[in-house]
């Protein structure tokens, strides 16, 4: 057994001793977990950063048993899928844990983010864990749009004919882009083969280092807070934050009751409706990818409708389509200059004025329609409102350098506020 | 863009509205049912690819005797169910027969068990039959001698300039076959909910087996919440 600490920390005999010497073992859990100070007041929101590492971890271990049967070939892909479900033993929960992780993860990294601008955690000093998190959810999303793809159905074929396309719209460079994306002159098998690379290998392996980057971002400047006043500002005899607590015991155990909370919804879902009505699992994958035959309607998986709605509502215009590719991309892009659009004094929605709340209401509300939109076929009222919803969507953010400054705010108050 | 599966190339997904299968997947002896009505009816010319004879035998309670019956294009209980269809198919019905292992998750078991009772006499057609939910289908009515034959039913509708149109709407009996009609019904479901699940085998099992991991997780969040109270009773 290893003795206490010494007063650096380190375990100086035992095994732990004998690690310590050689590896900052004892160094990294302190500086991580035991003595890593966060706020006190951390409410529900602060339970999507943990649980978007669970779903990580979920998604890599369940990946790697998949690889293990999956046949990354057009001929044998879709059958090595329905060999999974029925032949390995446990393949159809390791298929469901995976297929519903995909939604789960962006699920719960719509709320992570959606938790940084409520409480202006992108906000300075913390830019570069912002701009970290955008970089991991842009490769989130190439993850997930290449994992579709996998199965070989229908809807993987058809989605994946839809939007690599996409890229052909852009002048000059077009055509020869996408086919070096193909890598032939249709989606084919030499497509599925690197999709496959790129799944996974290449994408888990950049986002796994990005998610490491973003956590030591984080852990160097310290967690905002439901107030996003510094508790950093106010430290005891210690130097420890007067309004923080370690990490451990504290959230771990705190993290354990939302983890189990998200565990009832997660299995609910694989266990009782693992294609959530067509959305999670959509129908038409249910077929062979068919190159003569497309589905009745061909939409991206839930995720990504929001800025595939996007993408249909700007009209072609000088004989081109690239437009509404453009304005997808900037969709993305634009969360990336966040930081530097918000102009208001205070972080938090706590303390800021009606103007900001409004105008985070109506990016919520565009957001969501705009999901929506992506699912239906295009026609009736759905182009107009698309349309709308686009405008509105940027409308938050092009407009916030002036709104945030002139909205009114709040007396921050000094330390964080809390309630035990 | 709506060129859909089940039939010539010119096939359409109707807009009537599907009937109400009311499968079971728990329903064990439905499905037995089902297994010996797909066999008996189904198999000359559809294949389940992805099913294997002895997971069939295991999954339904069907006694290996009993299987054995059921095996008509292999002798082997691992083998997977493959149809005596030939493959020059194509020339015979405009298109090979589709493998239904995966039809009931492609399409819903509603739209099956509406197919199967969809057919009506439509002389225009090759097999002198069309489907009320598959205008232009491929298949001959098969079990037509299980439900008879059905007419069309259709229904003046003004269109928007005013003039009629008659509008195909359902369909009626026009003379009976060996079934009354509701044992037809039961006859399909079953087919339908043995499709269900040949679709996913491990469906019940799955859905039993989801009631204790709830029942597990339950507890371990009243635990957690306990530990969680516990160790923040100091932070003030």
């Amino acid at each position: 057994m290893a003795e206490a600490p010494n007063s650096a920390g380190t375990s100086s005999s035992g095994l732990l001793g004998w690690i310590d010497q050689r590896f900052p073992l004892s160094k990294l859990w302190r500086e991580q977990a035991a003595e890593y100070y966060a706020p006190k007041n951390f409410n529900f929101w602060y339970y999507f950063g943990v649980l978007s590492l669970v779903v990580l971890a979920n998604q890599l271990v369940t990946g790697i048993f998949l690889t293990m049967n999956y046949k990354p070939s057009s001929a044998e892909a879709f059958s090595s899928i329905e060999y999974i479900m029925r032949d390995v033993d446990w393949g159809w929960l390791i298929r469901y844990m995976h297929s519903t992780g995909a939604s789960a993860f962006f699920i719960v990294i719509y709320l992570h983010m959606f938790r940084a601008l409520l409480y202006g955690s992108h906000r300075k000093p913390r830019e570069l864990i912002w701009i970290f998190g955008c970089l991991i959810f842009l490769l989130l999303m190439a993850e997930a749009f290449m994992g579709y793809v996998l199965p070989w159905g229908n809807m993987s074929y058809w989605g994946a004919q839809v939007i690599v396309s996409l890229f052909g719209s852009l002048p000059y460079i077009g055509t020869g882009l996408v086919e070096w994306i193909r890598g032939d002159y249709y989606i084919a098998d030499a497509t599925l083969n690197r999709f496959f690379a790129l799944h996974v290998a290449a994408l888990p392996l950049a986002l796994v280092f990005l998610v490491i980057a973003h956590l030591m971002a984080l852990h160097e400047v310290g967690s905002n807070n439901p107030d996003g006043v510094e508790i950093k500002k106010y430290k005891d005899a210690k130097g420890h934050p007067l309004d923080g607590i370690p990490f451990h015991p504290y959230y771990t155990v705190k993290d354990t009751v939302g983890l189990a909370g998200f565990l009832l919804l997660f299995s609910g879902v694989i266990f009782f409706a693992p294609t959530f009505g067509g959305l999670f699992l959509e129908s038409p994958n249910f077929e062979p990818a068919n190159p003569l035959q497309t589905p009745p309607h061909i939409a991206p998986v839930w995720y990504f409708t929001p800025f595939y709605a996007m993408l249909r509502a700007v009209p072609s215009f000088a004989g081109t389509q690239v437009w509404g590719v453009l304005v997808m991309g900037a969709a993305v892009l634009i969360l990336f200059f966040l930081p530097w659009l918000d102009r208001s004094p205070v972080r938090s929605i706590r303390y800021r004025g009606p103007i900001f709340k409004g105008m985070l209401a109506i990016l919520v509300l565009s957001f969501i329609s705009l999901g929506v939109c992506g699912l239906k076929p295009p026609s009736g009222i759905y182009p107009m409102l698309a349309r709308v919803c686009t405008i509105l969507y940027f409308a938050f953010f092009l407009l916030m350098p002036w709104y945030s400054k002139i909205d009114s705010v709040k007396p921050v108050p000094e330390r964080v506020t809390f309630h035990a | 863009m709506a060129l859909l599966g089940a039939g010539s190339a010119l096939a359409q997904e109707s807009a009537i509205p599907l009937l109400q299968s009311g499968t079971d997947i728990n329903n064990i002896e439905s499905l037995q049912r089902g297994a010996r009505n797909f066999m008996n009816w189904c198999s000359g010319c559809h294949s389940l690819k992805y099913v294997r004879y002895n997971r069939l035998g295991e999954d339904l309670k069907i006694p290996d005797a009993e299987l054995a019956k059921l095996m008509f294009t292999s002798d082997k209980a691992v083998d997977t169910i493959n149809s005596a269809m030939p493959k020059d198919a194509v020339g015979w019905f405009g298109k090979q027969p589709p493998d239904l292992s995966l039809m009931a998750r492609a399409r819903g078991v509603d739209y099956l068990y509406s197919f199967l009772k969809g057919f009506y006499v439509d002389k225009a057609r090759p097999w002198g039959v069309n489907n009320l939910y598959l205008q232009g289908a491929a298949m001959p009515h098969v079990l037509q001698t299980l439900q008879g034959l059905q007419k069309p039913v259709f229904k003046n509708e003004p269109d928007s300039n005013g003039s009629a149109k008659m509008v195909l709407v359902g369909v009626d009996i026009m003379t009976p076959g060996s079934l009354k009609p509701e044992e037809y019904d039961q006859f399909v479901r079953d087919i339908a909910n043995f499709l269900d699940y040949a679709g996913e085998p491990i469906k019940a099992k799955r859905q039993s087996m989801g009631v204790f991991v709830t029942l597990f997780l339950l507890v371990f969040f009243v635990f957690a919440f306990l530990l969680k109270k516990e160790y923040w009773k100091d932070v003030h």
